[in-house]
């Protein structure tokens, strides 16, 4: 049983929407903290380019449209639910979440490389950069994922479709904290 | 999790629930009230060991090399781990559980007049997180190598290296403990923040909202906004440890100072985010005991505002002489003292609003113009560390110290005892005595200046932080020192004590103290308009709001205040 | 003011009193008068039997003034500080006057190690003058030093001569002081560094120009037979606890 307080809305935005709002907004910050850190020794450090040359940028753009794809996907779900397709709006949730799978498997399949190339972890700060924010990056996608099967059983049964839209807005935040990673670690050279 | 409850949860029970069992009602509770009464007793808890802390390193400092009763002998390692645990249980066990999670989580959804949180199994979890993060604090102290000893700023590679720390167990763990400490408030802010923008009561506008329930969400936005790239730092400070990276490892490329940015960027503002619910509490209770309408009140939100802004562009004042480029010590130096502005006429308002008041100095009255008598001092004393050049000479010795003690004890102990004594009735439907309230005042008020004053003086000669024994510098081991470091022990050794007074009014009252009725305080929030204690759900009717929470003394009308639900 | 708890034993030690003082004495008057003020209301205003009190929303132009007014004043106050203090500022941190001696100073867990040029001037040579807790200085040379950390942070810390500066491995800091009062002052680490903080004390003996000039004479490694120091320093090990040099020396 909900609260009275879930159910009002005095600013007349839905709860869950500005709670959502609130949440990418904190995890700006963090992503902010990190890139800006990143940057900073980046700038202080020129010769780090030429660790930089050995991403993989093809993957890195592959895995962008990946998630551009299923960034669609979500805006698509996004609007069944609204007309009340509940089972629509759940394939197309299930549609986003293939992207994210996608996206892990290229990912793992770069990072192998990369590592059996001996670029590991601790081989440089330019690496470990690479790693953690990618790294972290990757966590929130499989936080999505996993959230994005919770909501798209919900729906299937037409319960909840109101979360399909919040999921999707978590989803194109992680799409856009990665269009900025692809430059700064990727292309960046 | 029932076997780490906070001790103590169970005599809050007012009266059980049948149809509700001790561990759905007390412990799995999603009721924002339990919640709230679970971070107040976990806070308390902590504050014992905050306090326990400080009263073995002052031993220490004050008789060197003598085994502390009731501790032992503390030697340099233990004296390194007991001041940096104090100082992280003091600001992130006690100060930000108490102020803003234990008071936010209470008041707000009864101030604006709704029946919970937005998220009330959201807020659970927020607790849940939190109270692991304290037991993982507390694990540190019995790890192998003992608890960390590198300050509560964590400086590395101090704080990285276990060659250097020599806590390989202590320092990560104390790492991870603040690390989800700061996750548990993340969750909480967004929970209190949406709750108060979707939530008020029909007919509560912006500036109808009182002050306390404003300054709980500013310090909560304010917090969210700052600790993102602390949370980034923490983690590359854990992976340097554990991992084997190298971010802040000056031989291998990192960069030691980079963190030191990342620490005060969240550091500074966090004194706001303890000082403005602090401030908050001071608001309610000054309006109410001096029978006033609050003098201005959107300029107290503005101010608000203009601090919680310049809070973003001050953080350098910490680092002047950290070695960062010296032209930049110029400007922090001047949006340092800008801040005065700002904060000084937030205080002329508190100040200003006395006039013309029918002030009764009940317990929760003296506490809050205590509050506002002790926190100038710390106040003004920010200035002369805001000034760069003067800095240099103060910049970590006991200056600093007793500045920050002036203002973090009137907010985590002089704010809260404000605001515990004045909704006490509401918490547990019984008055507090006041007997036993003035003599814990004075007996806490007293001794507090005593502790500090000293410490300003022991500063202004030199005597640097963290020492275990001063008398390894010629300099300072001067007798007439040495005897003010006693004072300032044994006037600590008298505040502890007085607290006893406080825990038996606080666990006696919950019981036998004086049945309250619903508004004792004649009081116009709408918390007041709940029965006392509220039950699960708040209201017996959801409120609606009519006018300002502060019309007190309205002319032309019978009764000098005028609360919000009232009709007409 | 300040030399009441401390001596001023620096060129610069004066500016910064003069500037403490400066603020006490804006920032005392503001304590001074808020407090007043605050304890005048408390007292004037205390409850009577059938006295109400007033309704004062503190919105309108001319009871606003009552604080805008102050804080305007509080602004110009700051604007005082804040010009005092950046002339000083600019003065000790971020100038240096053309040096008459370089003194390099090594920070570690939990020793000083401070490497003077011997006679011929120039450090990095094979007669500089390596001292371990315990730094010799001439009264009126301007000095230099260049600060540097084997390990954690550590700060030099000269209470006496109003200096502070933190030393940050991987970093080289320069910075200058003048000593003008002969005498023995205590030299502190004021960072924390691990469990050995309390105990990284060294002793700074600004001497005059002739008992300084003996002084090089006999460390003068052309001269001398290595030293209980600068053996130490070899086998890199800090000296045992509480054995502060400085204090041995005295
Ligand atoms: C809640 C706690 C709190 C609060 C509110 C403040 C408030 C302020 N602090 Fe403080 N501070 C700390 C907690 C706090 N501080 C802590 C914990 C540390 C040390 C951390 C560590 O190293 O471990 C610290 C350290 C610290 C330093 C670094 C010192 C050093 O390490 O070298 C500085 C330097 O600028 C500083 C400045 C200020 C200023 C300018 C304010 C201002 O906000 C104060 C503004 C208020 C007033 C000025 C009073 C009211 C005004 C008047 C009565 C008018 C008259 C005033 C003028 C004419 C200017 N503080
Ligand atoms: C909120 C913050 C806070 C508070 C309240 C205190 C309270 C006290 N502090 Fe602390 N202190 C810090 C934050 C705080 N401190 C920090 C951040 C540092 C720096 C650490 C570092 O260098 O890394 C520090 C360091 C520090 C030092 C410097 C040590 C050193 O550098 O060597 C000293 C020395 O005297 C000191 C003393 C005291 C004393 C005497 C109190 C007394 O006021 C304590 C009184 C204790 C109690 C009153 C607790 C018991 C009370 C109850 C159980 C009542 C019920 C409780 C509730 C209702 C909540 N503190
Ligand atoms: Cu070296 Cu403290
Ligand atoms: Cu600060």
């Amino acid at each position: 049983m909900k609260p009275i307080a879930t159910t009002r809305s005095a600013t007349g935005i839905p709860t869950g929407r500005l709670a959502v709002w609130w949440v990418m907004a904190s995890e700006i910050v963090i992503f902010g903290g990190l890139l800006a850190a990143y940057v900073m020794h980046r700038l202080g450090h020129p010769e780090w380019s030429n660790q930089a040359i050995h991403t993989n940028t093809w993957l890195g753009a592959l895995n962008t449209l990946v998630l551009l794809t299923s960034s669609l996907f979500a805006v698509l779900a996004h609007q069944a639910a609204e007309h009340g397709e509940g089972r629509k709006a759940a394939r197309l949730l299930l549609a986003t979440a293939g992207g994210a799978l996608v996206f892990l498997v290229v990912k793992s399949f770069e990072w192998s490389h990369e590592i059996a190339a001996g670029y590991t972890l601790t081989s440089n700060t330019f690496w470990s950069f690479y790693y953690t924010a990618a790294g972290l990056h990757a966590v929130h996608v499989i936080a999505g994922l996993v959230i994005m099967l919770v909501v798209a059983a919900d729906a299937a049964k037409n319960r909840e479709l109101q979360r399909v839209e919040l999921i999707g807005l978590y989803w194109h935040f992680v799409d856009i904290v990665w269009i900025f990673l692809f430059p700064l670690l990727y292309i960046a050279k | 999790m029932s076997a780490s409850a906070p001790a103590g949860t169970d005599s809050s029970a007012p009266h059980g629930h049948p149809e509700e069992g001790f561990f759905r009602k007390y412990l799995w509770s999603t009721d924002h009230k339990i919640i709230a009464m679970q971070y107040l007793l976990t806070g308390m808890a902590m504050a014992l060991i905050g306090g326990f802390t400080v009263y073995a390193f002052r031993m220490q400092v004050a008789f060197p090399g003598e085994s502390v009763p009731g501790f032992g002998q503390v030697t340099p390692g233990a004296y390194n781990a007991l001041v940096t645990s104090h100082g992280t249980v003091m600001i992130f066990w006690v100060a930000m559980p108490v102020l803003i999670a234990a008071f936010g989580n209470y008041l707000i959804p009864l101030m604006i007049g709704c029946d919970d949180m937005v998220f009330p199994r959201l807020n659970r979890l927020s607790y849940q997180i939190f109270l692991l993060s304290a037991v993982v604090f507390i694990a540190t102290f019995f790890v192998d190598g003992g608890a960390f000893g590198g300050a509560w700023t964590a400086y590395p590679p101090l704080s990285t290296k276990p060659e250097y720390s020599l806590t390989p167990l202590g320092a990560p763990l104390w790492l991870i403990a603040v690390a989800l400490e700061f996750v548990a408030f993340l969750i909480g802010g967004i929970n209190f923040v949406t709750t108060v923008m979707n939530s008020r009561a029909p007919g509560m506008k912006m500036f109808d909202v009182p002050i306390v329930v404003w300054m709980i969400i500013a310090a909560s936005i304010l917090f969210m906004a700052s600790i993102g790239p602390l949370i980034a730092g923490a983690m590359m400070m854990l992976m340097d440890q554990l991992a084997g990276t190298h971010f802040y490892d000056p031989t291998q490329g990192g960069d030691p100072v980079l963190w030191q940015h990342l620490f005060w960027f969240f550091g500074h503002p966090e004194v706001y985010v303890v000082l403005f619910p602090a401030l908050g509490i001071v608001a309610e209770v000054i309006t109410v005991f001096a029978r006033k309408k609050l003098f201005a009140y959107k300029t107290v939100l503005y101010t608000a505002i203009g601090t919680c802004v310049l809070s973003f562009f001050v953080w350098a004042h910490h680092q002047f002489v950290a070695g960062i480029d010296p032209r930049m010590a110029n400007v922090f130096s001047v949006t340092t003292l800008l801040i005065s502005v700002p904060i000084a006429e937030m205080l002329f308002v508190f100040i200003a609003t006395l006039y013309g008041g029918s002030i009764r100095l009940a317990t929760p009255m003296l506490w809050a113009l205590a509050f506002l008598v002790e926190f100038l001092l710390g106040g003004v004393t920010g200035i002369f560390l805001g000034a760069s050049a003067a800095d240099i000479y103060f910049h970590d010795t006991y200056f600093v110290v007793a500045h920050f003690h002036y203002t973090f004890f009137p907010i985590a102990f002089i704010a809260v005892f404000a605001g515990l004594t004045y909704w006490f009735p509401k918490m547990f439907g019984r008055m507090m005595n006041e007997t036993l309230g003035k003599i814990h005042f004075w007996g806490t008020v007293i001794p507090f200046n005593f502790i500090f004053i000293p410490l300003f003086i022991t500063g202004a000669s030199g005597d640097h932080r963290r020492i275990y024994n001063y008398n390894h510098f010629p300099d300072l081991a001067r007798p007439e020192l040495q005897d003010l470091r006693v004072l300032a022990t044994v006037a600590l050794v008298v505040l502890l004590a007085f607290q006893l007074v406080f825990l038996v009014n606080f666990f006696w009252s919950m019981r036998k103290g004086r049945k309250a009725e619903a508004n004792p305080w004649k009081a116009n929030t709408l918390e007041w308009a709940a029965a006392s204690p509220p039950p699960h759900g708040n209201f017996a009717e959801l409120p609606t709001v009519y006018r300002g929470p502060y019309e007190y003394s309205v002319p032309d009308r019978p009764d000098d205040y005028w609360p919000q639900h009232m009709p007409g | 003011m300040l030399t009441r708890y401390v001596e001023a034993a620096s060129s610069y030690a004066q500016d910064i009193d003069g500037l403490i003082t400066l603020i006490t004495v804006l920032v005392g008057f503001w304590f001074l008068v808020a407090q007043a003020v605050l304890f005048g209301l408390i007292f004037r205003f205390r409850a009577k039997q059938g006295v109400k009190a007033q309704y004062i929303s503190g919105e309108e132009k001319s009871q606003k003034r009552w604080v805008t007014i102050p804080h305007m004043l509080v602004l110009v106050c700051d604007v005082f500080i804040i010009v005092g203090a950046v002339r000083v500022w600019t003065d000790v941190k971020q100038t240096l006057p053309p040096a008459d001696h370089t003194v390099r100073i090594v920070s570690q867990q939990w020793a000083w190690t401070f490497i003077q040029p011997g006679p011929d001037g120039k450090l990095d040579t094979e007669d500089d003058i390596k001292t371990i807790d315990e730094l010799h200085v001439k009264e009126g040379a301007t000095y230099h030093f260049q600060l540097l950390s084997r390990d954690v942070l550590h700060s030099f810390s000269v209470p006496a001569f109003r200096l502070k500066q933190d030393a940050v491995p991987g970093r080289l800091i320069t910075g200058w002081f003048k000593p003008t009062r002969p005498g023995a002052y205590d030299i502190q680490c004021a960072e924390i560094c691990g469990i050995g903080h309390g105990i990284m004390a060294a002793r700074l003996f600004v001497e005059t120009p002739e008992e300084h000039q003996k002084w090089m004479e006999k460390l003068s490694p052309v001269a001398r037979a290595p030293t209980p120091q600068a053996e130490a320093e070899q086998e890199n090990t800090p000296p045992a606890e509480g054995a502060s040099a400085g204090a041995g020396a005295e």
